[in-house]
Formats: structure tokens, sequence, C-alpha cells
């Protein structure tokens, strides 16, 4: 592959266009916080207010799937990390084998989403007009689900793109078509999907160990 | 030298604007100066509608009675008025259109850092200005452009949820850009260029465009949650299920406040290029110019609380608001200052961007300092929810804002098209928009002081006299904005060959071309000198009379 070839027309040479591109992404992700920053505000603000209720819903929430899912994600940044790493040193059968588990493992940590959802389905926790609370403060208690919902329904929305992303990268790494002189690609998927895993790593103790002391 | 040119204008010149003809090289494009003419033609259609409601508002308020239409469709009116003209006109405006085409011109490259991505910011725009058609069509929105909870989340009856979504969808559109412009900025300066030898107009797209990537998440995840709250009925904001719609307010003006400076910063950057060019000086104070630029941008994200001295809040939190409020008006005053200090000594012409940007001078500082009485906590009790507000709002964004889009696309117009309009006519529309804006607004600020609410079509007798002539201004400033929808497309036929340089301006767009070829330079210019390096002694004859 000529060096020319992977040089868009407007840039000067590779280093411009990665550079370029890496702060590009590294500014996309400035967005991201500030998009999860207003959640997290909202988060802050009525936790602080109804403080009691947050802890009795919190308690609602499954402990050990959670944790389970949270080891999952860990894993995923692991295993996306060493993908970068096989794509920037050449390693063309390392990748896709890296790409595949990380897709394998944010499509568990989807499963395991979901089997939380239908249990919130089951025990009326979920906000609307079926929702039942047995405690005290049902409107408060009601909240602390929406913005479960909102805030964990984000996040998977986040997963699913990066998911797809990684699908797409994989058909190409299967095309022989990255290398140590081409790897952009991958390493800016890599930087969203540890950004999607820092979220959670927020989320996790905010939802579900508030209550765990 | 006369021949050579005459020779040259024979041949059909490529250039970025006949290089490819077709409907779909304009859909596909990804050439930034192209881009920014796709911009330029879709704000206008956007800003002739806002425009639209903006007089049937007028004429609604020439009596004090409800006799053009009741109250449920003056509150879409004045709604659809500002969300129009805010997100898809005035957020837009001078970074999409005049930043687009100049920043890779201004920094010696070929393109915007990703020019797919740029596209991608026009679609979105569209999309975000689809929603809002079909939301006309439906039959409006009526929560004015706020949307303030829980009014807009239960109570209103209109189309809350599309309306949010356009804003939604817009946002991205603006993030993307700002994005665009700020590894542009910081990648794709010419050798030679550094940051202190950049442009005015460039610190300041580069200070919106830290704004835009920085609050616009904010607002679409306010949006996201209004629509959440609409949709499925669970209390966020509304207090009756468990909400707080103060907080909606808080996460609003996060961006919203912002915003303001979105939507003004970039018509100082414009401000700064055509004083220098026209005073044949240098600018004085450019540091301070350009730090002050971003000090804006950092402040303005600390003043939110400002806009919710009656929702609640607490003395204290007002009291901080209120100070770091005045806090602002530093960077701005010393903007205003030095670009005064500019004209002292200089050669001044009084071509028609030149007016505009007097006009601007005279607004904008109106608009600034009666911006102070609102951020005064004592003062803003009383004209909280006036027309004092909508007048000092008017002089900052229309006044200020408007004066300097025009007076940009004036100053640029030349290199965008390669033709000269009718300077007679664009100095005449200058001063009717100057004297029409003056005469529709400036009487907003007595009714406000008076006690006349905002969005309220129905008032008392007393203010009539001035309501009328708050319509009257409208309509000279009406004919102003349509003078040079005239004069400019004519000038694509009939005007004068510009050729690159007709004001004589410093800068390296004005070493090009005009209009500039598809990849803006044959050869990567390399820089030497500061910018503005304007030689007061030089006698600029024939300015504006092309080659
Ligand atoms: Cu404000």
């Amino acid at each position: 592959m000529s060096h020319s070839s992977q040089v868009a027309h407007h840039f000067e040479d590779i280093e411009q266009q990665n550079e370029s591109l890496v702060l590009g992404m590294w500014l996309f992700l400035a967005t991201e916080v500030m998009f999860f920053g207003g959640l997290f505000t909202a988060y802050v603000v009525y936790r602080t207010t109804y403080s009691e209720v947050f802890h009795e819903a919190s308690r609602t929430l499954d402990f050990t799937l959670g944790t389970v899912n949270t080891l999952i994600l860990l894993v995923s940044s692991l295993t996306m990390a060493m993908g970068v790493y096989a794509a920037k040193t050449g390693r063309r059968n390392l990748l896709p084998l890296m790409l595949v588990a990380t897709i394998i493992l944010g499509l568990a940590f989807l499963g395991v989403k979901a089997v939380e959802y239908s249990q919130k389905f089951e025990h009326h926790l979920v906000p609307g007009a079926g929702f039942v609370w047995p405690g005290g403060n049902p409107p408060h208690a009601q909240l602390f689900f929406v913005l479960y919902f909102i805030m964990t329904g984000m996040h998977a929305f986040h997963m699913v793109i990066g998911i797809v992303m990684m699908a797409m990268l994989l058909v190409m790494a299967m095309l022989g078509k990255f290398g140590p002189e081409r790897y952009m690609g991958v390493e800016m998927a890599g930087l969203y999907w540890h950004f999607v895993d820092i979220v959670w790593v927020f989320l996790f103790p905010l939802l579900y160990l508030i209550d765990r002391s | 030298m006369s021949t050579q040119i005459a020779e040259a204008d024979a041949l059909p010149r490529p250039n970025y604007l006949n290089v490819k003809r077709s409907i779909l090289s304009w859909l596909l494009t990804t050439d930034h100066k192209r881009i920014g003419i796709l911009y330029l033609i879709s704000i206008t259609v956007f800003f002739l509608a806002g425009g639209l409601f903006a007089a049937l508002i007028r004429i609604e308020l020439l009596t004090p009675q409800a006799d053009l239409v009741e109250s449920d469709i003056y509150n879409r009116l004045f709604t659809l008025h500002g969300i129009i003209m805010i997100f898809f006109f005035l957020v837009p405006s001078i970074p999409a259109v005049l930043g687009n085409f100049l920043l890779p011109l201004m920094l010696g490259a070929k393109d915007l850092a990703f020019p797919r991505l740029n596209l991608l910011s026009w679609y979105l725009y569209w999309i975000g200005g689809v929603f809002a058609v079909v939301v006309l069509l439906q039959g409006g929105v009526d929560t004015g452009w706020t949307f303030y909870t829980p009014f807009s989340s239960f109570a209103s009856n209109g189309n809350v949820v599309l309306a949010a979504a356009g804003g939604f969808v817009a946002g991205f559109s603006s993030i993307l850009t700002g994005l665009n412009f700020i590894v542009t900025i910081h990648k794709m300066r010419a050798p030679g260029l550094t940051w202190f030898r950049l442009p005015l107009f460039v610190w300041a797209h580069y200070a919106t465009s830290l704004i835009q990537v920085l609050a616009t998440p904010v607002l679409g995840i306010s949006l996201v949650l209004i629509m959440v709250e609409r949709v499925w009925r669970v209390g966020i904001f509304d207090p009756t299920i468990g909400g707080d719609p103060v907080l909606f307010q808080h996460l609003f003006w996060f961006y919203s406040h912002p915003a303001v400076y979105i939507m003004i910063l970039p018509g100082m950057g414009v401000v700064s290029e055509v004083i220098t060019c026209f005073s044949r000086k240098r600018i004085f104070g450019y540091h301070m110019i350009a730090f002050s630029s971003l000090a804006i941008a950092i402040l303005g994200f600390l003043v939110w609380g400002h806009h919710m001295f009656v929702s609640t809040q607490a003395m204290y939190t007002g009291i901080v608001f209120s100070i770091l409020t005045m806090l602002v008006a530093i960077p701005s005053a010393i903007k205003v200052f030095n670009w005064t200090a500019t004209l002292y000594k200089g050669q001044i012409y009084f071509e028609a961007p030149m007016l505009f940007v007097f006009g601007f001078l005279g607004l904008f500082t109106i608009g600034g300092l009666t911006g102070l009485f609102l951020g005064l906590l004592a003062a803003d009790i009383h004209f909280h929810d006036t027309h004092f507000v909508v007048a000092h709002f008017h002089y900052v964004m229309v006044g200020g804002m408007v004066m300097a889009y025009l007076a940009g696309l004036h100053f640029w117009w030349p290199k965008m098209t390669g033709r000269m309009y009718n300077r007679q006519l664009a100095a005449l529309a200058a001063i009717l928009i100057f004297v029409g804006f003056n005469m529709t607004f400036f009487p907003q600020f007595i009714l406000g002081a008076l006690g006349m609410p905002r969005r309220y079509h129905v008032y008392n007798e007393e203010f009539q006299l001035l309501n009328v002539m708050s319509t009257a201004g409208a309509g000279v400033m009406g004919i102003g904005y349509l003078l040079p929808l005239i004069y400019m497309p004519l000038s694509l036929f009939v005007g004068k060959r510009a050729g690159a340089n007709p004001w004589l301006a410093k800068g390296l767009e004005w070493t090009v071309p005009s209009p500039p070829t598809t990849y803006n330079f044959d050869h990567t210019p390399v820089v030497t000198e500061e910018p503005y390096a304007y030689d007061n002694r030089l006698h600029a004859a024939g300015m504006g009379q092309g080659e």
C-alpha cells in the first residue's frame, strides 16, 4: 500500500492526518462527557434531595448481575486494548480475534442488561402507569427508576453503536486493511469503547452500590 | 497588466463554483466553500420564515386588542420565530457560512480537517429543519423557544416532541461544526502561521467552537429528558409527580446562556477583520481581543443562573450569578474599546461592510449595557419577562450578530462569488436597517420599563403609541433586509468582476483568486508577517472598483 493513498488530499502528511483524527475523537468524547454530565447532574440533584428513597430503590437492583456486567465490561476493555496493540504491531491474526472477543463481551453485557430490565418489568418497577412501589414516597422512588432506565439505556445505546463499529472493523480487519501504517480506525474505536466503559464505571456505584456500605 | 487580466478573464478560469455544475455535485460536495454556500442558501430560507413570523407578531401588536390572531396562535408565532431564528439562523449564521468558507483560506489549508463530517453537519441541519417544518405544518408549538417545563412536558398542546427532536438534531450539526473547526485550527495552520499571527476571526471561531462542543450536548440531554417525560408521562421535571422544573431551567440555561456567545463571538470576529481593513490600520490590542474571546467563552459557562433570579433560586446563589454576570461585561467592553481605538488616526472608508460594523458597534454597546440592567439582581426583578428583555437580546442578537453577519457577507461576497454588488444600495441597506432597528426596538426598552410583559398580545391602551412606533420601525428594517436579497443575487449576473483583493485587505484569503479554486492554494503558503499589516500611509485608491 503506498503512502500517499492513506493521506487524504487536504492533509500534508500522515502525521497531520492521524493527529487530527485523534484530536477530533477526544473532542467528540468531551461532548459525550457533557451529554452524560447532564444526566449525572440530574442524578446528583435528586439523590441529594430524596436521599432516603434513592437508597431504598437502589437496594432493589440486582447486585450480582451488576457486578458480573462490570467485570465483563472491564475485560472487554482489555481485549479492545489488545486489539489496538495488535493493529499497531501488525499482528494480523490477533486483531480479528480480539475484535470478536470484544463484540462477544459487549453482547454478553447487553444480554445481562436485558435480563435485569425484564426483572424490573416483573417487579413492576418500570416507571409509568404500571409502577408499584411498596415503600413510602412512590413518586420519588419512580424518579430513581426513571434515572436508572435513562442512564443505563443511554449507556446501552452507546454500546450498541460500539458493537456495530467493531463489526465493521472486523470485516475490514479480515480483509487485511489494517497494519502498522494504518490503524487509526481501530485506535479511535478503542478510545470510544474505553469511554463507554468508564461511563459504566461511574454508573455502577451510583446506581447499585449506594446502599451497600 | 490589464491586458493579461483581460486574457485571463476571457478563459473560463476553473474555480470552486464552475468546476462541476450538476445538482448532485453540490449535494455531495465536501468542499468547505461549497458547503458554506449551501448553508448560506439554507439559513436565508429560515431567516425569511422567522422574519415572516416576526412580521405577524408586530402586526398583531399594532392594537391593544386581539385582532389578527388569538392567544393560542400568538404563542405559536413567537415560539416558531424564536426556535427558527435561534437554532436555524443565528447559531449557524456566521460560523457555518463565513467560518466554513473562510477558515481554511485564512489558515492556508486546502479544506477543513474533516470535509465529510462537514457535509454531514449540513444534512443534520436540514434534518432538524425538516422537523421544524413538520411541526409548523402540524400546527406549531406554543412553549416559547425555552421549552419550560412542566408546561412543555404536560400542559402544552403543541408538537413539543417533534420540535425538541428538531433542536436535538440541529444541535449535533452545531457540535460537529465546532469540532471540525477546533481540529482545523489546531492542526491545519500553514507554516509560519503561529497562534498570534492568526486573524482574530479565527480566534473568535475557536472560542465559539469550544462553546459549541461543550455546551450543546447539555441542551441535547435536556431535550431528550423533555421528550421522555412527555412521551412516557414519568416525572422528571413535573413537580406533581416528583420532578423539579427548576432543574430543567438550570440544564437549559447551562447551554442557552453560552449559546448567546455562540451567537455573538463569530460576529465579533467579523468586526475585527472589517474594522482594520477599512481603517487601513493594524488592530489596536490584538492580544487583548484574542484573549477576551476566550474569556467570554469561559466566563459564559458560569453565569446561567441570571435567568433564574425569580425561579426559587437561593438569594446567595443569585448574588454570585449576578457578580459573575458583571464580569462577562469586561471582556466584551475590552473588545469595543479596542475596535474604537483602532479607528483613531485611521484612514476610514465608509464602504457598506464598514457601515454595518458601525451599526454593530452602536447597537451591540446598547445591547451589552442593558444586559447589565438584567444581570443586576435587584433591577431584574422589575425587568424580568418584560419587553425590556426582548429589546435587550434583540439589540445583541439582531443589532449585534445580524449586523455583523451582513458586514461579513458584504465584505467577503466578492471573494465568494468573484463579483461586486451595488455598493450604493448596500450602503442604503445598512442605513435603513440601522434606523429601522432602533425604531423597532428602542421603544421596547421603554415599554418594558413601563411594565409591558413579553409574550402577551393583549396590552394596556397606554402602550399603543410605542407599539405602533415599533411596528413602523420593523417595516423600515424589513425593507432594509429585503434589499440585499435583490442586489446580492443580481450581482452574480451584472456585478463587476471583483478581482482577488477588491478591498486591498490583508490576510491569506485575499491572496488567492476570487472565486478561489477548489483546493484554495496551488502551493501551501508560508506566513512571514503579523496579521493586519496595513500600511497607514497607503492610499487605497480604487477600492471596491475591481480590476
Ligand atoms: Cu444569559
